[in-house]
């Protein structure tokens, strides 16, 4: 066992656990933040994403002794409880989730993607979500959620 | 006061959207109940054998371990569907790989993983038949037999005749024969089969990611001889089913409910993906067979369709499947003759279920890739030959339905090919593609999808749906219809609230538990917004009418003042509650013997164009853009309508040229993500939705389906294209590049394909391989 | 997941000295650098090290530098780190495009080139480029450093010159491309995230009409990451003409080995390279 001690959603934890455990089980299993998906468990669905020191990784394929003194965001630490973040607000809007299984991944793609490129062509954003599999919407609600997560905040500055 | 924009055809916010996007929505993996341990099944290594003893391996305490097999089970041992062939575990006889034998369960997930690879299962092999030519061949093992079924290894047939159509083949000017086959298909949901079971005081509960509750309720109460009220259903949030989720949650729902009765504990069983893939359905394998007579102006004469499916091992839902496809196999035209010979065969690989469309994306491939061979040979675009066929209002379907909605399929497909610039894109191709290595096509497929269940299907459901006030004065849903991503919980609040005259916000659905919801049917066959939503339609007058004959309720009022209104009645009369049950409309008649009548009380109709390019270099085939118009009635909402014909093209397009099950022996090889090749969001070209509405007057403000219409288009359209753009005619799908490179760079294998037999050698040689 | 974590060791020595001592004293300690391979493995029960150490985060594997016209790229470099290097996509753009579609962003964000090159999987992406831009690979243990042409790396399928104890340390690129001819294709089974079903990639420069310097390699074709050297030498010295693209698709037809397996077949991969080939030696 090892004791890993980092920063999830803004605040410091430190969990007793196998040095090899995923950090997807870290999240779900140990701290019970079940907002983080298992599709596939190996790095194909991209379900797990969660962003480690802002950049978006499949926590499915990240042993968790390797998160030692990192910053993890998960989709629990993007949205307030009374406030969606923009990109949640647009994936609602937009048709973005159906059943909603890809959706915690999606966004966090989304939030890598426009952090990278703020005004993101539509290649570009497919190309950024496309290790991010969605069975149920073809995509094109989500595109259109992107766009108009970026449009918003081209138009708030 | 009735609100003053209209709810039913607004985009109306996805009702459990907000918990979605935040990632609190809980699905069944995210829930944990106290003391609750996991269950694991172990299975089959083998398609078909006797099994002669069952080993438990050295190294795994197994006193700590629940351990159940078929000796276990207090009722029958049978997951029920239609029939009672499929076992809830394998007493003696296995017949498929992958088939459940033992159940184990203990508190720690890892041990079970060890324990299960601990058991070894030993067995008398016996012969084993895997495709639809090897269970047919005369001298095949018999691998099935039932009274049931109709002869040694079918589990179904079906004869559908109109016309006489024997007559036609004399008179024809041709007589054009083509076979076209299509392969499973995996409905890779994201989230994997799970359930969670608990077994208390004689009575069982599961809660699992499912469609339709009432399906597993059935299948407990024979599986625990256990009477309806000690059953008890839970859906929670669902991942993603299209189908896959319909039957197969009978069977992890048995299983887990049998540890946690042996165990006394919860029990949570959840697949991993490998599992998930290698064992539980997948869409039927199919082939169809047809001979065509038709006039030189390319008029159908007549025509013979032979349809057949490979049901695997068991009989399951295959002659639902089957008789979906059988109807869909005649397509939006205009038949005088007709005779369509159907069957479902047994097959020693897990069974096959239910998949979006439900046999009908298989058999109006056939068909569609047929018309672009008619066309060719008789020597008229495959637009023109569809125009002097299709379907008009006062026609009939080939099971004799008469068409009284004022369908334009004609005005449909100029549209379609207007908005796409089809012939334009034509005249292009057809001067670029000669000197270029890309080669570029164009091609659609026009059809159309029955709505609700076929023919008698609904007077036998005999749904029941049920609205209820609650403490806070707000009318809750009552329904086991569910939402798996869909839009069932947004859409039929949507028609509550405007049918209530009140806002869309107000109006709750209840979690499907069998409970507390009534039997509103299972959640499949696009039938939940015409038929389930009509239900909630007349369940919300029903309470109007109750409302204002207490007198507590005015002819116009305010959302406010329904809101006192009910919570007035329901002090007063202690609940407030109204229902409404299916009826048949009086005009629907299906006579179930001759397979004729009125198959469906209405019919989405829909043409698709895809526009595509093949890589001479590489043999890819990729589609660039892609139009889908449809008539589906009244949208009730279009974010989500657009939505659920996006994802179905995308699901077209994977079954087109992507997605290829790979099996060994029954066995799927590719059962990973990585190797079973589904579109990422870089693989689908723009996906341009189109409606066109024609209410009809069997759904709820004129609603009809839309779940499976958009999985039927996209495989015909885009093969049609393939063939434009290479000149090259292919007959299968999934189209993989590696088939492409078989026919292109080998000229010589083309000529040995029936399919392109001159018309005048093509002989009565139509091989009848029905029974 | 099918494994159970608590049979695995894991230890992160906060330096590469401290890396190459344990591993030193241990023989049997297996690195995981990305992780990108060994947990997908650990997910579907099949990682057979049970003794890992972590060089994730290993300042001293992970950089990017160029000197005296040689640039070299740490072992640690993620496949996100080569895709924004400016140095890279000017002098080896063929390294960046491989980059771009080794997996998903998620997956280029953790996994390593030294991942990639150590795991030694026949249908790898970079190391095809590695190898037309004539990389020579560095590698260390607790006994010192040796260097060797990256195409000495490889010596079978998945087998390697690397010893037990042994890591790569960097590959070394020479800034000398800038007038080549360069190339490369990727055929996979998809658009983005999905595995090479054959690649080719290629770098030559002409004088004129003639072919002066060739290299050509692929994913897929032979049993490990390779140079074809037989089909280089029917091109080099020669002018393109329509009997040399024969003969080069002859020559690279009896010089690779492709497999049917559940991604592809051999004949189609055999055919597709041929195609590659000659698509190739028409743009020169
Ligand atoms: C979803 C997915 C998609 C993928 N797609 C592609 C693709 O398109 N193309 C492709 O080429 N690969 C692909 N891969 C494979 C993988 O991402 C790459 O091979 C990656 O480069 C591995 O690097 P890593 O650091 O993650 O390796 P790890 O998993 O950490 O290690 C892999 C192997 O290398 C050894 N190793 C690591 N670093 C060193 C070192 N410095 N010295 C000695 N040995 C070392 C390890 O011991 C192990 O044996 C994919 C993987 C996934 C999960
Ligand atoms: S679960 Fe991690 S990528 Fe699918
Ligand atoms: S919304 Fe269902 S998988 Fe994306």
């Amino acid at each position: 066992m090892s004791i890993i001690t980092f920063t999830l959603n803004g605040s410091q934890v430190s969990v007793d656990a196998p040095p090899m455990t995923r950090l997807l089980d870290l999240l779900r299993e140990h701290l019970h933040l079940t907002g983080t998906k298992e599709g596939c468990g190996e790095g194909e669905c991209g379900s797990c994403s969660v962003l480690v020191d802002g950049e978006l990784v499949n926590s499915c394929l990240v042993p968790s002794l390797q998160i030692q003194g990192a910053t993890v965001t998960t989709i629990e630490g993007l949205g307030e409880q009374t406030h969606l973040h923009p990109i949640q607000q647009c994936f609602l809007e937009k048709g973005g989730a159906q059943c909603g299984i890809c959706t915690p991944g999606m966004i966090l793609a989304t939030h890598h993607l426009l952090e990278k490129h703020p005004a993101p062509t539509l290649d570009e954003i497919r190309e950024g979500l496309s290790g991010n599999l969605c069975r149920c919407t073809g995509y094109m609600r989500i595109f259109e959620a992107v766009q108009q997560t970026a449009k918003l905040a081209e138009a708030g500055k | 006061m009735a609100p003053k924009e209209p709810i039913v055809g607004a985009p109306a916010l996805r009702y459990e959207g907000e918990a979605k996007v935040l990632g609190r929505a809980k699905y069944i993996d995210d829930l944990h109940f106290p003391q609750m341990i996991h269950g694991a099944t172990v299975r089959s290594k083998f398609p078909r054998g006797r099994i002669t003893a069952i080993r438990y391996g050295e190294g795994v305490p197994w006193d700590e371990f629940t351990i159940v097999t078929w000796r276990d089970i207090p009722g029958e041992n049978t997951i029920v569907h239609l029939l009672k062939d499929h076992p809830c575990l394998v007493e003696e006889i296995v017949n498929h790989p992958e088939e459940p034998i033992v159940l184990l369960a203990h508190p720690d997930k890892a041990l079970l993983r060890k324990a299960v690879d601990a058991v070894t299962i030993e067995y008398e092999p016996l012969p084993a038949v895997f495709t639809i030519e090897e269970s047919e061949a005369p001298d095949a093992p018999v691998i099935w037999n039932s009274e049931a079924g109709d002869s040694p290894n079918v589990f179904k047939t079906y004869l559908m005749e109109k016309g006489n159509v024997d007559d036609v083949w004399a008179s024809a000017d041709y007589i054009i024969e083509g076979e076209y086959s299509t392969g499973a298909q995996e409905q890779l949901y994201i989230e994997n089969n799970g359930v969670i079971a608990e077994y208390t005081e004689e009575s069982v509960t599961v809660w699992g990611s499912m469609q339709c509750p009432y399906y597993l309720h059935h299948a407990l109460q024979l599986a625990f001889a256990l009477p309806e009220e000690k059953c008890r259903v839970i859906q929670v949030e669902t991942g993603g089913a299209f189908g896959g989720k319909e039957d197969y949650p009978s069977v992890i729902g048995c299983h887990a409910a049998l540890l946690a009765m042996k165990s006394g504990r919860p029990v949570k069983m959840v697949y991993d993906r490998l599992e998930d893939m290698a064992a539980t359905t997948k869409r039927h394998p199919s082939r169809t067979r047809h001979r065509t007579a038709v006039s030189k102006d390319g008029r159908l004469l007549g025509g013979e369709i032979e349809f057949a499916i490979d049901g695997g091992a068991y009989v399951t839902l295959s002659p639902v499947v089957l008789s979906r496809g059988t109807i869909h196999a005649a397509g939006p035209y205009n038949w005088p003759n007709l005779r369509i010979r159907a069957k479902a065969v047994a097959t020693n690989c897990p069974p096959h279920g239910a998949f979006r469309g439900f046999g009908a994306p298989q058999s109006i491939f056939g068909l569609e890739r047929h018309m672009d061979l008619i066309a060719k040979t008789v020597g008229i675009t495959p637009e023109e030959l569809r125009r002097r066929n299709f379907l008009q209002p006062g026609g009939s379907t080939a099971t004799g339905q008469l068409i009284k909605d004022p369908i334009d399929l004609n005005g449909m497909l100029t549209r379609a090919l207007e908005e796409s610039g089809y012939h334009a894109k034509r005249a292009e191709f057809t001067k670029t593609n000669p000197t270029s290595p890309i080669k570029r096509g164009i091609g659609f497929a026009t059809f159309m999808h029955g709505a609700g269940f076929t023919g008698s299907g609904e007077r036998r459901l005999n749904s029941l749906v049920a609205i209820e006030i609650d403490d806070e004065g707000s009318p809750e849903i009552l329904v086991s219809s569910t939402e798996f991503g869909q839009g069932t919980n947004t859409i039929l609040c949507q028609v509550a609230a405007q049918t209530l005259h009140i806002p869309y916000k107000n109006v709750r659905i209840a979690q499907p538990d069998t409970h507390r919801v009534p039997n509103s049917g299972p959640t499949v066959a696009s039938r939940t917004a015409m038929i389930v939503g009509k239900l909630v339609e007349d369940a919300s007058h029903n309470l109007l009418t109750c409302m204002r004959a207490s007198g507590l309720l005015e002819e116009t009022y305010t959302p406010e003042q329904f809101c006192h209104a009910a919570l007035a009645y329901k002090q007063k009369h202690g609940e407030l509650r109204a229902t409404a049950r299916y009826q048949a409309p009086g005009d629907i008649f299906w006579d179930d013997d001759k397979y004729r009548g009125d198959a469906y009380p209405a019919y989405a109709w829909a043409v698709y164009v895809a526009e595509v390019e093949v890589d001479t270099r590489t043999y890819m085939a990729e589609v660039k853009n892609f139009w889908a118009l449809q008539e589906v009635g009244k949208v009730l909402n279009p974010v989500l309508a657009k939505g659920q014909v996006e994802g179905g093209v995308a699901q077209g397009i994977g079954y087109a040229i992507y997605e290829k099950c790979v099996w060994k022996d029954g066995v799927m090889a590719n059962n990973q993500m990585t190797n079973y090749i589904m579109p990422t969001s870089a693989d689908l070209p723009p996906i341009h939705v189109l409606f066109e509405e024609v209410p009809s007057i069997h759904g709820p403000f004129g609603a009809k389906g839309i779940g499976e219409l958009p999985m039927d288009g996209p495989a015909p359209a885009i093969l049609n294209a393939i063939e434009e753009a290479t000149g090259v005619c292919f007959n299968h799908c999934p189209l993989l590049p590696e088939d492409i490179f078989d026919k292109l760079a080998n000229p010589t294998s083309i000529s040995a394909d029936s399919s392109q037999l001159q018309p005048a050698v093509a002989g009565p040689v139509f091989s009848g391989t029905t029974s | 997941m099918r494994s159970d974590v608590r049979d695995y060791t894991l230890t992160a020595p906060g330096s590469l000295n401290a890396v190459l001592s344990a591993l030193a004293a241990n023989p049997r300690l297996t690195p995981v650098a990305g992780g990108t391979e060994l947990m997908v493995a650990l997910g579907v029960g099949r990682l057979g090290p049970h003794e890992l150490i972590s060089l994730h985060r290993l300042k001293e594997l992970r950089f990017i530098e160029e000197h005296s016209g040689i640039l070299t790229l740490g072992a640690g470099t993620t496949f996100t780190d080569i895709r924004r290097n400016a140095t890279i996509a000017r002098e080896f753009p063929l390294l960046v495009q491989t980059a771009a579609w080794t997996g998903s962003i998620a997956n280029q964000n953790r996994g390593t080139l030294g991942g990639n090159i150590a795991n030694a999987s026949p249908a790898a992406d970079s190391p095809p480029a590695l190898l037309v831009y004539d990389a020579t690979i560095e590698l260390v243990s607790a006994n010192g450093r040796r260097t060797l042409p990256y195409g000495e790396f490889h010596l079978g399928y998945k087998k390697t010159v690397l010893l037990p104890g042994e890591l790569i340390y960097a590959v070394r690129l020479p800034c000398r491309f800038a007038k080549h001819r360069q190339y490369v294709r990727k055929v996979g089974t998809r658009n983005a995230q999905a595995i090479s079903k054959i690649a080719l990639a290629a770098t030559a420069l002409m004088d004129g009409a003639t072919v002066r310097e060739i290299r050509l390699a692929g994913a897929s074709l032979v049993d490990r990451p390779a140079r074809l050297h037989a089909t280089e030498a029917v091109v080099l010295g020669k002018a393109i003409t329509p009997e040399l693209r024969t003969l080069a698709a002859a020559a690279l037809a009896s010089e690779i080995k492709p497999i049917d397996d559940i991604r592809s077949t051999a004949k189609y991969r055999m055919a597709v390279a041929c195609n590659l080939l000659d698509e190739f030696l028409l743009s020169l």
